[in-house]
């Protein structure tokens, strides 16, 4: 056994196993690529031997083409920007709303006897549901899709946070008794930073939910944006850039899942993940 | 002399306690004197963890009083750091009546220099070892104007060296800073090495089946000639001599 020596230096606690980190980091970044050259070649050979009619299926060049056209025009810039926003802010109307309503309802028994039941009934309730109601009751434009985003994200992060108070362990509202510690200051100073290693972690899984949602809104609620743009090409059989769309909708949601990820990093959320 | 810190009493008066059904403590008579070591040991389940939350005023007793002066700060068996803080974050929760900034400063640097982990005061609690974090838990408990110290087990998840190092730790960090100290232990050998005076609980419903005084100075070594008697006297009490 080695001895337990604590760390100086925060970064060395995330060194897991002994298998020569730095070949591993390499390897982090060259077999990732190599699945994805195999993927394209494939691609390309179904495209090469006409497996699909050309129509139907277009090939990387064609893709790459559509790529150079829709950044020219403008269009896919855009497109990002508008997408872009109403996740931010109806994901962002989630969070105020949704992490201190599951903080609450953690907190009370009655409450969560009373309310768990319906907000189960709503996280199962497929957001897609509410198009038609989003449609008359916010015609189209931004609203529909923000309003869609936070059916879809607000339900699964109140549960969420809910549960991840339930787990918190006595010991902490013992101390928090101890040294008096009372209502808001409770809250904020104890079962919030208690269950944050939690909560982040569920941000991560509803943005998911919240981007896969935004595509689908906008291909009925908006003129414009990342899904409108596929509906758009798959009417004027754009197929190619259709999956230019469906390229930058992958990587934009990789990307902002890293930078949730970092918060993950924080020093004082550090805990949850390190045990 | 005892600086006021300690010049605080602790007192059960008659007092019975239960669950529904269960008995737990039965007409129970507990006089603390101000600085005075006293540990409770007893058959695991008899009551001890009751008898300390009532000490504290966490519950109140079915009946018969619990009087209690100064303020009371408890160490838990489990770990009770909160881990989304600083060690020294920590610690300063017991400095939180301390209004003035500088003074307050001045105390955790104190503090820190008493548990010599000065070097550690920006760390988190999972960076620690085990017996480090006791030492900071001790350390949370001393700060400010605590009077009396119940302990809860507090070095029962601690490895027996650690555990070693630990009460000579306890005694010395007590010199320091006098305090009443009710201490709860199942280890014997802790209870005759740290103690003036060791209450033997009896089974559920727990009484006090035999008091003991250990005059010894402290630390004691495990191996010293009261020490021993002393386990001699507490196991035959529990019943468990050979």
């Amino acid at each position: 056994m080695k001895p337990k020596i604590p760390e100086r230096s925060g970064a060395s606690v995330q060194v897991v196993n002994n298998k020569t980190p730095k070949r591993i980091s390499i390897l982090r970044y060259i077999l990732p690529v190599a699945v994805i050259t195999l993927l394209l070649l494939v691609w390309h050979f179904v495209c090469f031997f006409h497996v699909f009619p050309a129509y139907a299926l277009p090939s990387p060049g064609d893709v790459f083409k559509s790529f150079k056209e829709e950044i020219i025009s403008g269009r896919l810039v855009t497109d990002i920007i508008a997408s872009l926003w109403r996740v931010a802010v109806g994901f962002g109307i989630s969070v105020i709303l949704g992490i201190p309503v599951g903080l609450w309802l953690g907190q009370h028994l009655f409450a969560r006897l009373s309310f768990l039941p319906v907000l189960n009934f709503f996280r199962f309730l497929s957001p897609l549901a509410w198009i038609p109601f989003a449609i008359l009751w916010f015609h189209i434009g931004d609203k529909p899709a923000i309003f869609l985003v936070i059916m879809a994200t607000c339900f699964p992060l109140m549960l969420a946070t809910m549960t991840a108070v339930a787990t918190i362990p006595s010991i902490y509202f013992r101390v928090a008794q101890d040294y008096n510690y009372k209502g808001f200051e409770l809250v904020t100073r104890v079962t919030l930073p208690a269950v944050l290693p939690q909560v982040i972690t569920s941000l991560r899984v509803s943005y998911g939910i919240a981007w896969v949602v935004i595509v689908a809104a906008e291909m009925v609620g908006c003129q414009d944006g990342l899904g409108y743009g596929i509906w758009i090409a798959r009417n004027g059989l754009r197929l190619d850039s259709a999956v230019c769309y469906m390229i930058i909708i992958g990587l934009l949601g990789m990307g902002i899942d890293r930078l949730l990820n970092q918060l993950t990093k924080l020093p004082n959320i550090r805990w949850g993940y390190d045990r | 002399m005892i600086d006021n810190h300690s010049a605080k009493k602790l007192v059960m008066d008659h007092v019975s306690h239960g669950y529904g059904e269960l008995a737990v403590l039965q007409n129970l008579n507990l006089e603390v004197s101000p600085g005075e070591f006293v540990v409770l040991v007893g058959p695991s389940g008899c009551g001890k963890s009751t008898l300390l939350n009532l000490l504290s005023g966490y519950i109140k007793p079915l009946s018969g009083l619990v009087h209690r002066e100064g303020l009371i700060r408890t160490v838990y068996q489990q770990d009770s750091l909160f881990p989304w803080l600083t060690v020294a974050e920590n610690i300063s929760m017991g400095l939180i009546q301390n209004k003035n900034t500088a003074a307050r400063e001045q105390e955790l640097r104190k503090l820190f220099e008493l548990i010599h982990l000065v070097d550690f005061k920006d760390h988190y609690p999972h960076q620690l070892s085990g017996g480090m974090r006791q030492r900071v838990e001790l350390a949370r408990v001393l700060a400010g104007d605590s009077d009396i110290l119940l302990m809860d087990e507090p070095f029962s998840a601690l490895d027996y060296q650690a555990r070693l190092r630990m009460r000579r730790e306890l005694i010395r960090l007590l010199k320091e800073r006098p305090r009443t100290v009710v201490f709860v232990t199942h280890d014997i050998e802790e209870a005759a090495q740290l103690a003036d005076r060791v209450l033997v609980l009896s089974n559920r419903p727990a009484s006090v089946c035999r008091e003991l005084k250990i005059n010894s100075p402290r630390p004691r070594d495990p191996a010293d000639e009261e020490v021993v008697q002393a386990m001699k006297v507490i196991l035959s009490e529990l019943g468990l001599q050979a």
